[in-house]
């Protein structure tokens, strides 16, 4: 288990200086730059830039210069928002971005499965059909025209909820839904098949051999094993969220990170999609790290395969 | 098959004895053999493909996906043809009509004609979608197939640079890289497919290993075929079901890649249209009414990725010969 | 005579399937007596694994006639709630695979422990003190330390031990096994078979054991049935089946057997293949495959003849008339 993890991690610290290489070389290339020499930004952010990056400096020392100010957690600062770090940025989108993806992966994670289940359970029944119905639909129509569907009945014509900013509740809930749909269609349907599979299984005979209940074959023998694939596949659906929230946020106009980046996107203000990248792909690879530790402690098996591969 | 020469004595249905003495004294004579009499009737034998398509036949949904499919393909390339109007032209004097005689689909704020516009868009989205596809699975088959057939070493260190390019957020990296190489048709193709094809190298390595163990190939092996020849008569094959699969996963997802990054400004560029870019023009126009401008893209993207998902669906259920009766 | 625990009457099982129906069991009957093992023999596809499965209703196909009784209840139409209660306390079963019918994912101990508090009023304690018992009784050692363990950390045979002691949890009067050593070593095998033999010795367990291993019967088996095409078409204890076979498959399958008490005698198989059970012949199934096959054999499903009170068989060369017939030696 031990060396399971150290594996994984030190996979993780590669990926992770991958990325972050990548992202200083890629922003050489890109054209009107600030790394390079047409500059359109005022003389006095050019100075600033020009000494927080030692633009002066070898491309070599920059890098090495970049790397240590990425592990001081400095993403340096924005082009078109003067006075403003990539970390003041982050530290006022990001919790908001983190509660809706938070909320949005809950209401995925408990929805799927449920509908999963069900239909499962009622296998070629009106729910399994129903269900499977709402998991096709929501994985066929993209995010952000579910997202404006929502707004135009829900909000416009029926006025039911509110949008745009994140002030209560009830403007949380067409974002969280909108977000969560095709997501909560995946795992449906994994959930799905994988139970359907799982209740095929030698052992699920075994305990109706020993007269359990099927509420107790199916929570204690089935789930548990039917939500395995469940788990591997959170971190994928992570990163789904994460980057659904760029146009989520920007449609209900959610001061979050997605909406700085997709803006920042727009104006082409290169350290704060640099910054942005860095972060969101530091923490989904986090979180990939964590999920596959979770799998591992959830699967007794694991722990004598050692994965080798 | 029975000796039916005395059709009169034939038992049929509800014909039962009640005790042995019953049975007529003429029956007891040694039985006359016809030949192959002892072989079991076997059910006509069908190859992989045949069985397979039979099977998906037989899906109503999976053929609906088909069918649509067609149906889109064929309305992008000949929808332009038989549209009455160009789809850049902009007429000033026609901006924002509803869908009508002339204007099938209506018209969009800068006066152009929907319909035309939604079928060239149609050939944009399912051109980079097919496109995409097919250049993970070309990069896909070619690495997953060396790594999981040579195996051992190569196949370690290929394996270790799959699993750190796996952990890249996808989405971001392709915007990093449309940041950089800038929008358009190439790009984005280009984009989609440097971080794409590690999932379809990930599946051909596994099917491969799993495939190189069984025991026909190593019967090849033993015979000394030629390495490239196994693979083209035992591992291509055998390995077709899953990446056929895949790719119906694979162009749904290049194609609402498409559609996203086309929302954030870095997709196909005007004056072409891609039904991405037209969702997200239509994305405004909807809250003043002109429903159509976001209408016709957003459900035939939705359609498009419905047909794919159904079509993967029944394709999977088909191509798995664990389910073959 | 013996009491009888278990009765199987005329049971059919049939499973739906895109293909038409499989009539997997047709017309099957036998009694089970207490504490004795009774075997249930065939080729695969016979019908052996069905039938055991429907006495508890575990089968995935449909008990379309027939009736299994035990204890006064007829088990194929017993409600599903009534059947819970009997299913681990009364009537237990063991599977093939040790290896996929445990749950990977919970411990051995959870899983003994589940068998006895579902059937018991005893506490959880009291219920390990129970599972600890029989890890001992089925030759665990060291219980009390396996118990936290999971099933991928047990080999085969040990395996089967544990499915072995969880069917015996609560006392089962009925202990049906389901080709319980085909998956395991031919050491681990005698070692299991003997495991049956103690605990039948010690606890009284009357066992049906379904296989298709005839040296597995001679050594454990007191009745044996033979199955053919989802029929018992032979049944009688071992001595009678392996001294005085009376069908021509029964005859046919200890031809295809090693024997330590025959010397030299060639191991004969027999052709051909059992039939489509799509659509079963009217007449004996094993007609297209005996040599001694009459016309009447393809036209009449032969009627049950009583050699004497528990040796039976489903075959025409029993009637009077077939002794006058002359078949053609095989060349």
């Amino acid at each position: 288990m031990v060396k399971y993890i150290l594996r994984r991690f030190v996979a993780m610290i590669v990926t992770l200086w991958l990325i972050v290489t990548l992202t200083f070389f890629l922003m050489h290339l890109a054209p009107g730059s600030p790394f390079n020499q047409e500059r359109n930004t005022s003389a006095s952010v050019q100075e600033n830039l020009m000494e927080h990056y030692q633009l002066n400096k070898p491309i070599a020392i920059q890098y090495v210069h970049y790397l240590n100010n990425i592990l001081h957690f400095d993403f340096g600062e924005s082009i078109t928002l003067p006075g403003q770090t990539v970390n003041d940025l982050l530290s006022r989108g990001f919790p908001v971005s983190f509660e809706l993806g938070m909320l949005a992966l809950l209401v995925a994670v408990i929805s799927g499965i449920i509908l999963g289940v069900l239909a499962a359970l009622k296998h070629n029944g009106i729910i399994d059909y129903i269900a499977m119905t709402i998991a096709v639909i929501g994985i066929s129509v993209p995010n952000f025209i579910m997202a404006t569907l929502l707004i135009q009945e829900l909000a416009v014509n029926w006025a039911i909820f509110p949008t745009a900013t994140w002030a209560t509740p009830m403007h949380a809930v067409l974002p969280t839904v909108a977000l969560a749909t095709g997501p909560m269609a995946i795992i449906a349907r994994l959930t799905r098949s994988s139970m359907l599979e799982v209740l095929t299984q030698d052992y699920i005979r075994t305990a109706k051999a020993k007269g359990l209940s099927p509420i107790k074959i199916i929570v204690k023998h089935a789930l548990r094993n039917a939500l395995l694939p469940v788990v591997t596949l959170l971190g994928t659906l992570t990163a789904g969220i994460l980057t659904g929230s760029f146009v989520i946020e920007k449609i209900f106009a959610i001061p979050g990170m997605g909406k700085y980046f997709v803006d920042s996107i727009n104006s082409r203000d290169y350290f704060v999609i640099m910054g942005t990248t860095v972060f969101y792909s530091g923490f989904l690879i986090i979180m990939l790290f964590l999920v596959d530790i979770a799998y591992g402690v959830l699967d007794p098996r694991i722990k004598l395969h050692k994965k080798e591969g | 098959m029975g000796l039916r020469e005395k059709n009169d004595l034939m038992s049929d249905e509800g014909h039962t004895l009640t005790s042995l003495s019953e049975a007529p004294d003429h029956l007891f004579v040694a039985k006359k053999r016809m030949g192959k009499e002892a072989e079991a009737v076997v059910r006509p034998s069908l190859t992989y493909w045949q069985d397979a398509w039979n099977r998906l036949r037989k899906n109503k949904l999976a053929m609906t996906g088909l069918v649509v499919l067609i149906i889109l393909i064929l309305l992008a390339i000949f929808g332009p043809i038989i549209s009455l109007h160009s789809a850049t032209k902009q007429v000033f004097t026609d901006q924002n009509l509803p869908p009508s005689k002339t204007y099938w689909f209506g018209t969009d704020a800068l006066g152009r004609d929907m319909f035309a516009r939604t079928w060239y868009g149609a050939r944009i989205s399912l051109f980079v979608g097919f496109m995409a596809a097919f250049i993970d699975l070309f990069i896909g088959v070619i690495y997953g197939g060396i790594s999981g057939y040579k195996g051992g070493k190569v196949d370690s260190v290929m394996m270790r640079i799959v699993e750190i390019l796996y952990g890249l957020p996808y989405l971001l990296m392709v915007i990093l890289l449309l940041v950089v190489m800038g929008p358009g048709l190439s790009t984005i193709i280009l984009a989609l497919t440097v971080t794409g094809w590690v999932g379809m190298a990930r599946i051909v390595r596994g099917q491969v290993l799993q495939i190189k163990n069984y025991e026909f190939v190593l019967a090849s092996k033993t015979f000394g075929t030629k390495t490239m020849k196994i693979i083209r008569k035992n591992l291509l094959p055998n390995t077709m079901g899953t990446i056929i699969v895949q790719m119906t996963l694979t162009i749904p997802s290049a194609i609402f890649s498409e559609a996203f990054l086309s929302f954030l400004g870095l997709g196909i560029q005007p004056p072409y249209a891609s039904w991405g870019m037209m969702a997200n023009d239509g994305l405004s126009a909807i809250l003043t009414g002109f429903w159509w401008e976001l209408f016709f893209p957003a459900f035939f993207i939705s359609l498009t990725m419905y047909a794919f998902n159904v079509l993967g669906d029944g394709l999977q259920d088909a191509l798995d010969p664990k389910l073959r009766r | 005579m013996v009491e009888t625990i278990l009765e199987v009457n005329d049971l059919h099982v049939s499973f739906p399937t895109y293909g038409g129906t499989v009539k997997a069991v047709r017309g099957v009957n036998f009694t089970l007596k207490k504490g004795e093992t009774l075997a249930i023999v065939g080729e695969s596809g016979c019908g052996k694994t069905v039938t055991s499965e429907s006495i508890m209703r575990l089968t995935t196909g449909d008990i379309v006639k027939g009736a299994i009784l035990f204890n006064g209840h007829d088990l194929a139409t017993l409600p599903e709630k009534e059947l819970r209660k009997i299913r681990g306390s009364d009537i237990s079963m063991i599977f093939q695979d040790p290896m996929t019918s445990l749950n990977p994912t919970i411990t051995i101990g959870s899983q003994l422990i589940e068998g006895i508090t579902q059937h018991t009023h005893k506490s959880k304690s009291e219920a390990k003190e129970v599972a600890l018992e029989m890890l001992d009784l089925v030759g665990i050692a060291n219980p009390s330390e396996r118990l936290k363990q999971y099933p991928h950390q047990f080999s085969g045979g040990m395996r089967q031990r544990i499915m072995i002691a969880m069917s015996l949890v609560c006392n089962p009067s009925v202990l049906i096994a389901d080709e319980p050593t085909t998956a395991l070593d031919v050491t681990i095998q005698a070692q299991i078979l003997e495991l049956f033999k103690k605990i039948q010795k010690e606890t009284g367990v009357s066992i049906i054991l379904i296989t298709h291993d005839l040296g597995v019967v001679a050594q454990v088996a007191d009745r044996i049935a033979i199955m053919y095409a989802g029929k018992v078409v032979e049944i009688g204890n071992r001595q009678e089946i392996f001294y005085r076979p009376q069908h021509p498959y029964t005859r046919g399958l200890l031809r295809s057997v090693p024997r330590i008490d025959k010397e030299e005698e060639a191991l004969i198989p027999i052709p051909g293949t059992p039939p489509d059970l799509f659509s079963p012949p009217k007449g004996c199934p094993f007609m297209a495959r005996c040599d001694q096959a009459m016309e009447v054999c393809d036209h009449y499903y032969p009627l049950t003849s009583h050699i004497n009170d528990h040796h039976k068989v489903d075959c025409w060369l029993q009637d009077e008339r077939a002794k006058k017939v002359t078949f053609a030696t095989k060349g």
